[in-house]
């Protein structure tokens, strides 16, 4: 009996993304700061309980130590889920999607004489006395959603696209955003806590003048825990007081670094509800959004018959859609290390597609700038 | 006697064209979708229903998305478990959309599939679209 291995969603996705536990985790495309974070997180707080717990759990409290590891799972928690979670990536328009919207366009924008540019692809929608430009992404063939951008690191539409941060090694967006700033203020919180009681650990030491028990290792890794500590307090404490303010105002970094909302000729945020008690409550406790890409869903293979997929959604249309699931976007496949051997020949073809598509996407306004702070924003404007 | 399609004729059956209607953004980010009647539909079903369908799929996408005390409540529980009590229980969102669905196909069954169409669930194409299918009219002198 031969048993076919099933071909899920994630492994015909477009995108830079990788993928691990058969789909269950999804990342950016660099992960080698994610792995530094990692390490410097683990190895700080390994060298602190290693060799201050000791000490401060007999000489002040051994309650010290049970809330540094609550507080390091917590830290740990938040990363996990903020690098592992897909950040609200939009899927590509399947072939009919996209040419009903190129129809659209060129309806709307008449005949164009021959050897003008065309005019760009552009959206108006009023939003809350707003007028909010739309605009289309080439790659993806969709108009963005509002506040949504597309990321060139992760070649994928992200909703609420706020940064792609490498140190978390992936998107921050509308869904993941609440872990991210969990994560930068517990990690505060972390620092805060280690670097506090290093200090009182080195003034209890002085004072109480026990060279006996000292071995030599130890004054070292409280001088690294101090300096780690003292670098990282600087830029994690900043990126929580920036995220805080951005949170209580209902902006992304994205718009702050555009000045989408800056007050020039009266713009003001749609978004906001006036409220920071409102702004903080909609970004931080709305209910939490799902994820519409399927990942794990399975797909249908023109030789085997259905095979039960985790998606319930997906299960029950796969039955009654006579359009076959397995349609490949029209979106230029990038082969990566999980697309199965026997689609790499077919690539080949739909390669050659895409040597066209990079050049419809001449961006016709300058790109934005990089932005200064950790955080690296690299989205390419359409 | 008017020959009506099944869903199950419907497999069978060639498609013409797809409709696609697009999301309302003029309340802002939430989910929801134009109610606009399109012109591809005039001859084939009535324009007071399909209204009703997709004003009764925003209201669910909206029961979705409320901020209210519920919401709060699941939001803070899980932040305090360190949203691990995701992997048990299933978040609001969730819930509804396996709504949605129920809804969705009754309204294929009873509705749309009789006149040769089929409407697709929002949430397979992203919650971008609400991809209509309209199929051959084979049925010669019905209705």
């Amino acid at each position: 009996m031969i048993t076919r291995k099933v071909t899920r969603k994630w492994e015909k996705l477009p995108g830079k993304n990788t993928f691990c536990c058969d789909g269950r985790v999804m990342m950016g495309r660099q992960k080698g700061v994610f792995y530094l974070t990692l390490f410097l997180i683990v190895g700080t707080c390994s060298l602190f309980f290693a060799f201050e717990c000791p000490y401060l759990a007999v000489h002040l409290s051994p309650a010290i130590p049970v809330f540094a590891v609550l507080l390091f799972v917590f830290v740990m928690a938040m990363l996990l889920r903020t690098s592992f979670s897909d950040p609200g990536v939009l899927p590509r328009a399947l072939p009919e999607e996209a040419n009903f919207i190129e129809m659209e366009i060129e309806a709307a924008n008449g005949n164009v004489m021959a050897g003008q540019r065309p005019p760009p692809r552009i959206k108006n929608v009023q939003i809350n006395n707003q007028i909010v430009k739309l605009k289309y992404c080439y790659t993806c063939k969709i108009f963005r959603p509002p506040r949504a951008s597309h990321c060139s690191i992760c070649d994928n539409c992200v909703d609420r696209f706020d940064h792609h941060c490498p140190w978390v090694g992936n998107c921050v967006g509308k869904r993941n955003y609440r872990y991210f700033y969990l994560f930068t203020l517990s990690l505060s919180l972390l620092t805060i806590y280690i670097f506090a009681f290093n200090i009182v650990h080195v003034v209890l030491r002085e004072y109480r003048n026990i060279f006996e028990h000292v071995v030599s290792l130890t004054p070292h890794c409280t001088v690294l825990e101090v300096l780690v500590c003292f670098f990282t307090l600087w830029s994690v404490v900043g990126l929580t007081g920036f995220h805080t303010y951005l949170i209580s105002l209902n902006q992304t970094t994205n718009e702050d670094i555009k000045g989408s909302w800056s007050g020039k000729n009266r713009v003001q945020n749609p978004y906001s509800h006036k409220s920071i008690i409102k702004n903080c409550c909609e970004v931080l406790c709305s209910p939490t959004y799902p994820s519409v890409l399927d990942r794990r869903g399975v797909m249908l293979e023109d030789l085997s018959s259905p095979t039960p997929s985790d998606a319930s959604a997906a299960s029950t249309h796969q039955s009654s859609n006579p359009v076959s699931q397995t349609t490949k976007s029209s979106a230029p496949l990038i082969p990566n290390e999980h697309t199965p051997d026997e689609a790499k020949p077919g690539i080949g073809s739909g390669t050659q597609k895409s040597t066209s598509s990079p050049k419809e996407e001449k961006p016709p306004s300058p790109t934005s700038p990089n932005a200064v702070a950790p955080a690296v924003i690299k989205e390419s404007s359409h | 006697m008017a020959e009506t399609h099944s869903l199950q004729d419907l497999r069978q059956a060639a498609v013409a064209s797809k409709v696609f209607v697009q999301r309302d953004y003029t309340s802002g980010t939430i989910c929801k979708f134009q109610t606009k009647f399109p012109a591809e539909l005039e001859s084939r079903i009535d324009k007071q229903q399909f209204e009703e369908t997709i004003q009764t799929l925003n209201n669910l996408y909206a029961e979705a998305e409320k901020l209210g005390g519920r919401s709060y409540l699941e939001g803070c529980l899980a932040c305090l478990t360190a949203y691990t009590i995701f992997l048990c229980m299933e978040t609001h969102y969730e819930k509804v959309l396996k709504k949605i669905a129920k809804y969705i196909q009754e309204q294929n069954e009873k509705i749309y599939a009789p006149l040769g169409l089929l409407l697709t669930d929002p949430i397979e194409r992203g919650l971008r679209v609400v991809e209509i299918t309209i199929f051959e009219d084979r049925s010669i002198g019905s209705r």
